[in-house]
């Protein structure tokens, strides 16, 4: 099948699970929906767990930050004028007192292994803590905080972004396979392989000509500086902010996501009621919206849904290359500054918002479509 | 064999791709051979011993080509190499008294100053070093006296000396001797300049020769970047690094994810199950933030990261998908038949169910290179670049450190870019055909 494609062919379910009796329709369905639970529990527990093993380094990261801290409290400890007058072993003594309290606050006195519980079990009750390094631009060290503020930003753009590129590919995909063969359909197969490169790529080439020849859009940034004070003038700043990143982002995605939804079309536009809606007489309207929509829609939707989640990360390069200030940038200086805090907080929102998704997209399946049970094979996620 | 090759004709743009591929491979193969290894990590990373003759940040030479303003390329005379444009006479003037005339004349006719000049001398001199004098003569008869140095067994003497600033009335050097008097702005006298050094040597022995450089802003194939190493290295060296990277990428990863889908097919119940928890599992770790940690962490080498690359995709979506085929493909009697004469778990694997999806497989395999190379330029271009080997992605990452496209530089992130979209457009057009050739029910739509 074409690899990567949004549109995963769902895998078929084993014929015998088809043949099965229905027994008590809500005892299964709480069985299955208990079962499914534990099972997305235990992923995101693991999984959580194995981030916070590597966002340390496996303790690691601890030495590095005890060398971080030595060093930088010898630093500030020699400019001192009134230590300057102690005595050696004084002063040694002062540095040491300075390292522990500093070690204290970072709980670096602890053994790793304990404290990786204690982070997990943090992680797991989204008791998010104190970042170590970053603070938000209010001055506040809760994670929260910091992934609050700059999860508007990461939002605007993203979602502009994919909204536009998913909504635009459908309408467009639909189109071509009406138009199956045409000289658009064949400039839309040739220009698939473009999207092999990432958006940022594209960013460069956008800005080199926008921003550097033409000079007719900004290089970078959410909003002017400084930021215009009337919400129209700042809408409209951030709106000419906004319109090479987006773009960027279309130029990278369009071209595949059209090819594989309107090949996706296809297959299914293949199936025999779609023929026999056909020689019906229908409009290829109504066989476009009756009989190939509603099949391809639990397909449509998983996409969607994992397009929604994927918006929590950001775009770490492309939020790099446009300096804009979302959750990838926050979660590459978090990398940068060994800050795991940030990362593990990040990372479980995450995880928590895959697994609800993953979850819960079983029963949307069966609310769009009636072949499919909850918990009797169909469409797995 | 020979009906793929006729299948292929068919696509001319898997014709394109597979002369792209060559293109690169060819340069790979001539970059492995004419430039090697040892030498240039060298020139790329520099040193105490790697003196840098070229300009900084110079634009490519091609640059003339598509200008009507002829830009001044760089200019190099050694008068200890043959050269009709340099005269040397040696005359004796008594005892351990030597006169050393040396005569630079050449032309020039470019549109722009040169961006900085350099006499070097080197001399073998034991005891007694040489004494120097310089003389500058313009197309219109100026003659400016550069003044004189003392030099060592290496001299370079830089045009910077302040008395020679002041009797170019604050222009510098490479302005101030090849401007015509008086223009505002500044304007270039083209015509034949000429370079007078005198030394005056106490040695019998001693030798003095002398290399005028005029650094023009252009300079090589490729242009220079701002620690003056010339570009063309690294873009060279950048293409066997890219292939390699996604090639090595995309054959482990794939490989691999369809060998341990086969197996978990195959013996289902537990080993099955284990697969697809590990696989939801990896879906909840964070792809690009894990390399970022690990580069940041633990190690930038290109082999590290290929290796946790290769190890989070293996159990990636792609899992499931080849699941769902050898489940199919499972069940075909000739597996049954297989299996009724007694072949083990293993050779099933390997020999019946493994080379059934190969065609498949490699559409797949070569349209994920394409990924693998860019997202080794992209954790290049967040700083996350191997720190010993220059590659595309290492290029952009300086060039946008610079500003580059602030400046107008924007051949330092254009040729690298061309290289990544060459690559990244050849496998993948390759890819493209070769799926719809391999799944025939692709070829109908």
């Amino acid at each position: 099948m074409v690899e990567g494609s949004p549109l995963p062919i769902q895998e078929e379910a084993p014929p015998k699970d088809n043949s099965k009796k229905r027994p008590n329709t809500i005892l299964r369905l709480l069985r299955y929906t208990a079962v499914k639970f534990v099972v997305l529990g235990i992923s995101v527990l693991i999984g959580m767990y194995l981030t916070i093993m590597i966002a340390n380094m496996g303790g690691y990261v601890d030495e590095i930050m005890k060398g971080q801290i030595r060093e930088s409290v010898a630093i500030s400890v020699s400019m001192d004028p009134e230590v300057k007058i102690l005595s050696l072993a004084e002063r040694n003594e002062r540095i040491e007192a300075m390292i522990r309290i500093e070690e204290e606050r970072l709980g670096l006195d602890q053994p790793f292994i304990g404290r990786s519980f204690k982070f997990l079990r943090n992680a797991m009750t989204l008791n998010l803590g104190r970042s170590q390094r970053l603070t938000s631009d209010t001055g506040s060290r809760q994670v929260r905080n910091i992934i609050l503020e700059r999860l508007p930003s990461t939002l605007v753009l993203m979602t502009t972004a994919n909204f536009l590129l998913f909504f635009t590919s459908l309408f467009f995909a639909l189109f071509l396979s009406r138009q199956y063969g045409s000289f658009i359909d064949k400039i839309v197969i040739a220009l698939s392989p473009t999207s092999s490169a990432p958006p940022w790529f594209y960013g460069i080439f956008l800005l080199l000509i926008f921003a550097a020849i033409l000079g007719v859009l900004p290089f970078g940034g959410m909003v002017a500086a400084p930021p215009p004070q009337e919400t129209g003038a700042y809408l409209l700043s951030l709106g000419r902010h906004l319109i090479l990143p987006v773009t960027a982002w279309m130029l990278s995605g369009f071209f595949a996501t059209v090819f594989n939804m309107r090949t996706f079309f296809l297959i299914f536009s293949m199936e025999d009621y779609v023929e026999l809606a056909r020689a019906k007489g229908l409009t290829s309207r109504e066989i476009q919206r009756r009989y190939i929509l509603r099949p391809t829609l639990p397909n449509i939707i998983t996409s969607f849904a994992l397009m929604l989640i994927s918006l929590w990360q950001g775009a770490i390069l492309t939020e790099t290359i446009f300096n804009w200030p979302g959750l990838g940038r926050m979660l590459y200086s978090a990398v940068q500054n060994f800050d795991t805090p940030v990362i593990i907080g990040s990372t479980v929102i995450f995880a928590y918002l895959l697994a609800v998704t993953v979850f819960l997209l079983d029963f949307i399946y069966a609310l769009v479509d009636p072949r499919v049970r909850v918990g009797s094979g169909g469409p797995k996620s | 064999m020979k009906k793929f090759f006729n299948s292929i004709k068919q696509y001319p743009s898997a014709i394109i791709g597979i002369l792209l591929v060559l293109l690169l491979v060819g340069l790979s193969i001539y970059t492995l051979i004419t430039i090697p290894y040892n030498q240039a990590i060298q020139e790329w990373r520099g040193g105490e011993d790697v003196r840098r003759n070229v300009p900084k940040t110079a634009r490519p030479t091609y640059i003339n080509w598509f200008s009507s303003k002829k830009y001044s390329e760089t200019v190099e005379f050694t008068s200890d190499e043959p050269d009709e444009r340099i005269e040397k006479t040696v005359r004796e003037m008594g005892k351990d008294l030597y006169d050393i005339n040396i005569t630079f004349t050449f032309d020039y006719d470019f549109d722009t100053f040169p961006q900085e000049m350099h006499l070097i001398f080197t001399s073998n001199y034991e005891e007694k070093s040489p004494f120097i004098f310089m003389t500058w003569y313009k197309p219109d008869g100026t003659e400016i006296d550069l003044g004189d140095i003392v030099v060592k067994p290496y001299e370079n003497f830089r045009f910077q000396d302040q008395k020679l600033l002041n009797r170019l009335d604050g222009d510098s050097a490479n302005i101030g001797l090849f401007a015509v008097p008086e223009s505002q702005p500044r304007e270039v006298q083209k015509g034949t300049y000429q370079l007078h050094v005198r030394a005056i040597t106490f040695e019998e022995e001693a030798d003095v020769e002398a290399r005028l450089i005029l650094f023009g802003e252009l300079h090589g194939v490729a242009g220079t970047d701002h620690r003056r190493r010339d570009l063309s290295l690294a873009l060279l060296w950048g293409a066997p690094i890219a292939l390699s990277f996604g090639l090595l990428a995309a054959l482990g990863t794939t490989f691999t994810t369809m060998f341990i889908a086969a197996v978990g097919v195959w013996f289902g119940g537990w080993v099955d199950e284990l697969i697809q928890r590990i696989t939801e599992i990896n879906m909840v770790l964070p792809f690009l933030p894990i390399l970022i940690m690990v580069g940041t962490f633990y190690s930038r080498s290109i082999w590290t990261i290929l290796g946790v690359v290769i190890l989070l995709s293996i159990f990636g979506q792609a899992i499931k998908n080849y699941r769902a085929i050898f489940l199919q493909i499972k069940e075909s009697q000739y597996i049954e038949a297989a299996q009724s004469y007694g072949a083990g778990s293993w050779r099933i694997i390997t020999r019946y169910l493994v080379p059934r999806i190969i065609p498949i497989l490699i559409p797949g395999l070569i349209s994920a290179i394409p990924s693998y190379v860019f997202l080794e330029a992209s954790l290049a271009v967040l700083g996350l670049g191997d720190p010993i080997l220059p590659t595309w992605g290492k290029i952009i990452n300086d060039a946008q450190m610079q500003g580059a496209l602030y400046n107008g530089y924007y051949y330092w992130v254009l040729q690298p870019a061309a290289l990544l979209m060459i690559t990244g457009l050849g496998f993948a057009m390759i890819g493209f055909a070769l799926d719809r050739i391999f799944n025939p029910k692709l070829r109908e739509v």
